[in-house]
């Protein structure tokens, strides 16, 4: 194909857009506004340029599209792009919630404001790679190198606690990924390359398989994050600022359960097969109890990290079914918590910025001052807990649907899941909005501004769109999902 | 006459070194001097490129593609050192005209390291080596830091040539031969006293690299010793020695390997280890950098514990990225500056980028760089030595890699904690004069531009280790 290289646009765009800001001196306010509107321009046209990608997306093809391959560091190892239909939902994800959190950190991020953009758009490099990368290696460059503008969002411009969050955050994870690292390695030895489709048609041992299943899943597992090793990320999401949080929930969890889609059960479907019970138990455990301790959080964020927990676990229980069913509603899931969960964030960013209190027993009855607000934050809370009409539905349902193809009691505990979360997503919307506003400071409190609602509008409608009109989505997925399920149970058979 | 011609650059070193000597007898320009030693220095680089490969003197002097591409590390290290010095010599108390030319002499006493084939040329080049040393490491006589770090290094490294010593004795006792390739020819199994001498000659070169448990030395003397001498002990010794090194166990005892590897492994461990608890609680840079070149060099022993063509080439492309950070972080140590004050204390540093965010963007990806985290171009020193360390089937040495990687992950994020994290102190100078901008901003753009291209390091490393494999 001799046609633009139109991922690697999408990876150097935010780095130009880096260049052209290090170049704007960032003295006073009409500068800093300078800045912010160029990363917004930038990252605004990496979304434009995202969605030529997807309606020039071939939905009937399931290979590898956009193909990109050049010389990198030596034989086997190569700089090697590509995107399937599961791949480009997540660029697109990532793309269209750039913007969103640069137009949503506006007004909240007070000082260091051209280091701050920066470090959003390297994070956007790194986060796109990650998705297109089509070598292991690769992969793996983006994956951790997406550490670092993280490490320094949480921990400039976060919270109290943010040193002990940010830390916690980029230990445990890259704990979990040296052992991938090691991993690909081993695979770059044996198998002499590091190419996914090459590796796709590979066949390793069985007890090779195994290890480097496990070690896939170290990393994996402290990513998506499942029980137990999630306590990093409600730290990490109180602590990080409005848009950081709505970057991790929202994108970087999601490259660990792609991560489990294209490798664990891509490469090592053996071994998938042999650990599914485990994924299972982990995952249910992770629903029910996430979903518990979010009954009794008392600061916002945290409740809605927990519940990110909790719909990762879905996520997981759906990749491990090895139906395209499973397979498509994980994917959903993920986009629909990519939407759901970074549009709670922002929510909880517009009380934040004019209460700068995340505690839920300061807010009561701000339905009487903001309802168009109270509009918002209802839809979104409605999706999370998966009404049906809303794209969080269409996720659960799906991998419910799978799993109880699978194994009647995992679907009957994971189902209890779906009520548990109605609770505390609906506690919460009762404690904030709802009852009478005794408060005095929360009498003052301004209703959604322009920008805010700019921000939210293609969320709710996103939201919505595939909550009832999901074909389209799932018309991108399928042929890709069959590919990886057809796949796996060749090589199982 | 044509026999002296092989080791032109060495001669010239020499020569040029001698001439500066009587020179600045007369000349009170330490400044140019010290230009003239870098000049001399620049030719000596294109000298040993243009060096027909061979070997000379019986065999006991190598020129190959390895040693010259060591020479051109250890040559790069010391022109950084000297660039260093012109800007750091009147502030230090270093403002001496026999500076540049230890510096040379040490050089001198590098090159004849990495291309000696014989125990003797060995021990000639690693003494020149030392006692410039203990002398550079003294230089600031008004300090007592500075004369405890030289009177230490002294009697230390006095001691372990002690130890080499003893060991050549054996390995000639039990061998007849000094010569590398012919010292492990007779080796059989009751040849006890050949491996003895394997022990000591090893410990001793432990030392020169600053290896555990050889270490003791390091911490002391990087925080004793005039920075600039503390960035020349970070940059050309251990380099040299770690060439010596691979050519000893390699050309002599490379099919035995099965005697030495076990060595090797454990001060590898040893090394990795330590360094990345100890480090943890240092308050002092230089200390901290001590401790961190300490890690570094377990994880180059790591290649050279694979005993293979991957792990060779592993540790030369380690060495050349170890190379290209240290430049950078010491240019930033050597630019700590308030008031005319220098300082060294980790938590000056806290909110260093209020005032200087550029420069402390850069130091703050050298130390990720220097934990192993991509896309800079130190991970990809670590990936290389996990390759080789993962083909030799050496998963346990591997593990313990990345364990303790992802421990010192931990003090030098600590850095990046103190510079972003913590409230600013007031100003201090920064990277503002222009020789140390021309270290500091190509070698930190090399590191993290490296993983665009990596290709050419690699092939290069391939090339250079052709002589063995």
């Amino acid at each position: 194909m001799n046609e633009l290289p139109i991922l690697s646009i999408l990876i150097l765009l935010p780095i130009v857009g880096i260049f052209f800001m290090t170049l704007i001196r960032n003295n006073n306010d009409q500068s800093s506004n300078n800045l912010k509107h160029t990363a917004l321009w930038i990252s605004f046209l990496n979304f434009l340029i995202s969605l030529y990608l997807l309606f020039s997306f071939n939905q009937q093809d399931a290979d590898f599209q956009f193909e990109e391959r050049y010389f990198w560091i030596e034989y086997g190892i190569s700089y090697h792009l590509g995107v399937d239909g599961i791949s480009i939902l997540f660029i697109v994800l990532t793309t269209m919630l750039v913007p969103i959190c640069i137009l949503a950190s506006y007004d909240s991020i007070k000082f260091s404001v051209k280091e701050y953009l920066i470090a959003f758009l390297a994070l956007e490099t790194f986060m796109i790679g990650v998705f297109c990368s089509l070598d292991l290696v690769l992969f793996y460059l983006f994956f951790e190198g997406g550490l670092i503008p993280m490490f320094l969002i949480i921990g400039i411009w976060g919270g109290e606690r943010r040193v002990y969050s940010t830390f916690k955050f980029f230990l445990y994870t890259l704990a979990g990924s040296v052992f991938m690292l090691l991993a690909i390695i081993y695979i770059f030895i044996t198998a002499g390359t590091t190419d996914v489709s090459y590796l796709l048609d590979y066949n390793f041992t069985r007890n090779e398989q195994i290890v480097l299943w496990l070690a896939f899943f170290a990393s994996f597992m402290v990513k998506i994050p499942m029980w137990p090793f999630h306590t990093w990320l409600p730290d990490a999401h109180v602590e990080a600022p409005t848009a950081g949080s709505v970057i991790l929930a929202g994108v970087l969890l999601k490259m660990a359960g792609y991560g489990f889609i294209r490798f664990s059960i891509g490469f090592f479907p053996e071994a998938s097969e042999l650990f599914a019970p485990l994924i299972f138990v982990l995952s249910i455990v992770a629903i029910i109890v996430t979903s518990l301790i979010a009954l009794v959080q008392e600061d916002m964020k945290k409740l809605i990290a927990y519940s990110s927990v909790a719909h990762m676990g879905f996520v997981t229980l759906g990749i491990f079914t090895f139906t395209v069913q499973g397979i498509e509603g994980s994917v959903i899931q993920m986009i629909s918590h990519g939407i759901v969960s970074a549009a709670l964030f922002l929510c909880v960013g517009v009380v934040y910025d004019r209460l700068h209190t995340r505690e839920i027993s300061r807010y009561g009855g701000l339905v009487s001052k903001m309802p168009m607000y109270a509009f918002t934050f209802m839809i979104f809370i409605l999706a999370s807990l998966g009404l049906p009409g809303t794209s969080g539905f269409v996720g659960e349902f799906l991998v419910l649907l799978s799993i109880f193809s699978i194994n009647t009691y995992f679907a009957v505990f994971a189902t209890t899941g779906v009520v548990l979360a109605a609770t505390y997503s609906l506690w919460l919307y009762r404690r904030m909005i709802f009852g009478a506003l005794i408060k005095d400071d929360l009498s003052e409190m301004l209703d959604l501004t322009r920008r805010e609602i700019i921000i939210f509008v293609p969320l709710i409608t996103l939201t919505i769109f595939i909550g009832i009109y999901p074909k389209p989505v799932i018309d991108i997925i399928e042929p890709s999902a069959k590919k990886i399920v057809s796949q796996v149970n060749g090589k199982l058979n | 006459m044509e026999n002296i011609l092989h080791i032109i650059p060495e001669i010239f070193i020499f020569c040029s070194a001698l001439i500066l000597l009587i020179l600045g007898l007369f000349i009170k320009n330490i400044k140019l001097i010290n230009n003239l030693a870098i000049l001399s220095l620049l030719i000596a680089v294109a000298l040993v490129i243009n060096q027909p490969y061979q070997s000379i003197y019986l065999n006991s002097y190598v020129i190959d593609e390895f040693s010259s591409l060591f020479k051109i590390m250890i040559f790069i290290g010391s022109i950084v050192t000297l660039v260093m010095f012109v800007s750091s010599r009147e502030d230090l108390h270093i403002n001496l005209y026999e500076f540049p030319i230890l510096i040379l002499f040490s050089t001198l006493g590098m090159m004849v390291m990495v291309s000696a084939n014989d125990l003797l040329a060995m021990f000639i080049g690693l003494e020149l080596q030392s006692l410039s040393l203990y002398v550079l490491a003294a230089l600031n006589r008004n300090s007592l830091l500075s004369s405890e770090a030289g009177i230490k290094y002294f009697i230390l490294g006095a001691l372990s040539s002690g130890l080499l010593l003893f060991g050549i004795s054996y390995i000639y006792g039990f061998s007849g031969n000094t010569n590398f390739n012919l010292i492990a020819v007779n080796y059989n199994s009751e040849s006890l006293g050949l491996l003895i001498g394997i022990v000591f000659v090893l410990a001793g070169l432990a030392f020169k690299v600053s290896a555990v448990p050889f270490h003791m030395w390091t911490p002391d003397v990087y925080q004793g010793a005039p920075t600039p001498i503390t960035a020349f002990f970070a940059l050309a010794p251990k380099i040299a020695a770690m060439g010596l090194l691979v050519r000893f166990l390699f050309n002599s005892f490379g099919e035995l390997y099965l005697d030495w590897q076990q060595i090797i492994f454990f001060i590898s461990i040893a090394s990795m280890m330590l360094a990345a608890f100890a480090a943890i609680a240092q308050t002092n840079i230089k200390r901290l950098m001590a401790y961190s070149s300490i890690g570094h060099i377990g994880y180059a022993l790591i290649g050279v514990a694979c005993v293979s063509s991957e792990g060779l080439r592993s540790l030369l492309i380690y060495l050349m990225i170890y190379l290209v950070m240290n430049i950078s972080v010491f240019t930033v140590i050597l630019s700590l500056k308030r008031n005319d004050a220098y300082f060294e204390n980790i938590s000056d540093l806290s909110g260093m980028y209020k005032n200087h965010p550029f420069t402390t963007i850069l130091v703050a990806l050298m130390m990720f760089s220097l934990a192993g985290i991509p896309p800079l171009a130190g991970f990809f020193g670590k990936f290389y030595i996990f390759v080789a360390a993962l083909e030799s089937n050496m998963v346990f040495l591997a593990v313990i890699g990345i364990i303790a990687s992802v421990i010192s992950a931990f003090y030098y994020l600590r850095i990046v904690k103190i510079m972003y994290f913590d409230e600013p102190k007031e100003e201090f100078d920064g990277v503002n004069i222009r020789s140390l901008q021309v270290l500091f901003y190509p070698s930190s753009f090399l590191v993290i531009l490296f993983f665009i291209y990596p290709a050419p390091i690699i092939q290069l490393s391939e090339y250079a280790i052709k002589s063995f494999y």
